[in-house]
Formats: C-alpha cells, structure tokens, sequence
C-alpha cells in the first residue's frame, strides 16, 4: 500500500502530506507491536522527561524485550537521558520510543521523570544558574 | 504509575531539564542557531496522517491509516550535572503545526528567528506564542546584505507588546546565540515573578 505513495507527486487524497519534506512513509509500530500509546498508564512522555535506569533493575530474558528495548536500556545504562536523546541515539520515532519506554517502566527497568513545568521552578535560582552557565559556555 | 518528581522540593536532587523553542520562517537560520550553541541531532517524530489531516483532508472515506515523519532539530546545553537546556528547532512549515503544541508544552521560552526581509514569515510564530502566553524574544538575524534595522523599528513592525526583546543576532555565531538565550532566560524570568505577583494580588 505504502509502495504506490511514495513518490511524492502522486495526487490523491490527501496527496500534499506526502511530498520529500515530510520525510519518508514508514511503519514504525512495527517493533511495538501495533501499538502506538504506552501501556496500561497512558502516560505521554514529553521529549524533555528524563529517563533512568532503575535501580537494582530486573533481569528480564529477551522474550519479552525486543532489541530495540535492548537498545534504550544500554542507552541509558551510564547516564539519564531524555526521551528526545533516546530516540535520537537509538534513530527510532519518538512515539515509537514512548511505547517502548512504557513496556521498560511496567517491567520495572527504568524510571520516567516528568520535567518540572517552569511554572513551578521553586525559585529564580535555577534560571540565575542557567544565565551563568551559558555566560561560562 | 510512571514516577513522577514534579515537587518543588524534589527539583534540588533530581536532574531538571529545561526546553526552549527556536521558530521562525523557512530558512531563517533555526537549525544553524541550535548548531551554534549546542550539539545538534535529528530528531524524528512522527503522526498518522489521518489524524493530522483530519481538518483540512477530506480523504473520501478511505480508511488507510498512513505514518509519515516530520525531522526537527534538537541540541542540549550542559548547565551542570543534573541541569540541562534542551532546544528544539520548530518544523518551519505551516502544516507540521500540530506537532508545535506538544513541543510548547511546559517550555520554559521559545526564540522567534526574523529576517527583515521577509519578516511576515514570523508572524504565525509570534501570534503562536503571544497566544500561549509563553515567553519569547525575537532575534533578528542578520543575514550578509540584508539593511539593518534597529530593535526598535523590528518592534513596531511586528506590533509586538512593549517590553518584548528584540536582539540583532548572527546565528552562525555561538556567542550571539549564547547572547540570545541569556535575554530569552531572564526575560521569562521576569514573566514568571511577574505572574506570581499577578497570583497574590
């Protein structure tokens, strides 16, 4: 289905979404499975949420987990990363590494923070911080 | 349930990650800015065009669930271990548009990119923002042979809120863009206390 809209000047339905600027078609819930929203919590993690591998971390044998959960779990396995960093590293869609994410926090593999909306940054410190430090770049 | 550490009292110990936006027209320069300050990396997200499309296509009842992917840039700025700077190159066309919300969500500010010659190109940018309440500052970039202007005149021409930043920036160059950040952070800063104040009285 997807061979015959590829080329981009086909016209069809719907035909001016699939030109080169917006990327090639895929299937990338391929490797989730079909599904396309994290488990049971239905939780969407924004780009920024840091991610970390669990401490004291379960050993679970890869019939559950495929490589491309192999693949975010050694990503962060020396430092947190965000959900934007994972999906770059691993070259894979971000809602693609939501799912995966999903299935890697109900296993009890990582842990997801969510990013303190600036709202509630407890007080102008953190921001003095960030002034400093990009003047230190 | 995932973990959630959104207490303020949790922030001092646990990593913060910060997001800015950098918008702007087509080929105003948002990828080079990011490039400028940050290491760069594709990022790839991607939407069922059935749901992008649903206002604007009229796909004739055809049931085919089609993905595309829609590349933006994103870098990160080390602040210190346990602080980072996220920032996110907006896609620069008018359609990827419903990838915007999710991006502005829980930015801390975004930097709108203007070229004076064709500043129209930032307008949707800047309504997005003025709407959304969220803070941002307009950097001019000074592209070789495009007449200068002043802020002042960018201002007026943009029919922006009095007090909104203007900067004359090169994007190309990691200490304009450094200077860019630094009046977008403490310009949102003085939005936040402003609000607060706004909360208490």
């Amino acid at each position: 289905m997807t061979d015959d809209i590829t080329g981009g000047g086909r016209e069809g339905p719907g035909s001016q979404w699939y030109d080169n600027e917006a990327g090639p078609l895929v299937r990338p819930y391929a490797m989730t499975g079909g599904r396309t929203r994290p488990g049971p919590t239905g939780v969407r993690f924004d780009l920024i949420a840091l991610v970390t591998r669990a401490v004291g971390a379960p050993d679970v044998d890869d019939t559950v987990l495929g490589p491309e959960h192999r693949t975010l779990t050694d990503l962060c396995r020396t430092e947190t990363q965000s959900v934007a960093e994972l999906a770059a590293d691993a070259d894979l869609p971000v809602g693609v590494v939501r799912v995966l994410l999903g299935d890697l926090v109900e296993l009890g593999c990582v842990t997801v923070s969510r990013p303190v909306p600036p709202a509630q940054l407890p007080d102008e410190r953190i921001l003095r911080e960030v002034i400093d430090g990009l003047r230190a770049l | 349930m995932v973990s959630e550490r959104s207490d303020a009292a949790d922030a001092d110990t646990t990593a913060l990650a910060l997001k800015i936006l950098v918008a702007g027209g087509f080929g105003v320069g948002k990828t080079t800015l990011v490039g400028a300050v940050s290491e760069i990396r594709p990022l790839r997200t991607e939407e069922l065009l059935s749901e992008a499309g649903r206002l604007v296509d009229d796909t004739d009842g055809i049931d085919r669930k089609v993905t595309t992917t829609v590349a933006m840039d994103f870098g990160r700025i080390t602040i210190r271990s346990g602080l980072s700077l996220y920032l996110f190159g907006t896609p620069g066309q008018d359609r990827f548009w419903f990838l915007w919300d999710e991006l502005a969500q829980g930015a801390l500010g975004a930097v709108v990119l203007a070229d004076t010659r064709r500043l129209a190109d930032c307008f949707p940018a800047v309504d997005y923002f003025e709407h959304r309440h969220i803070p941002f500052v307009v950097a001019v970039n000074c592209f070789t042979g495009a007449r200068r202007h002043d802020e002042d005149s960018v201002l007026r021409a943009l029919d922006l809120d009095p007090g909104t930043p203007v900067v004359l920036c090169d994007a190309r160059d990691r200490d304009s863009g450094k200077e860019v950040l630094i009046r977008l952070v403490e310009y949102a800063g003085r939005m936040h206390t402003a609000r607060l104040l706004d909360s208490v009285r």
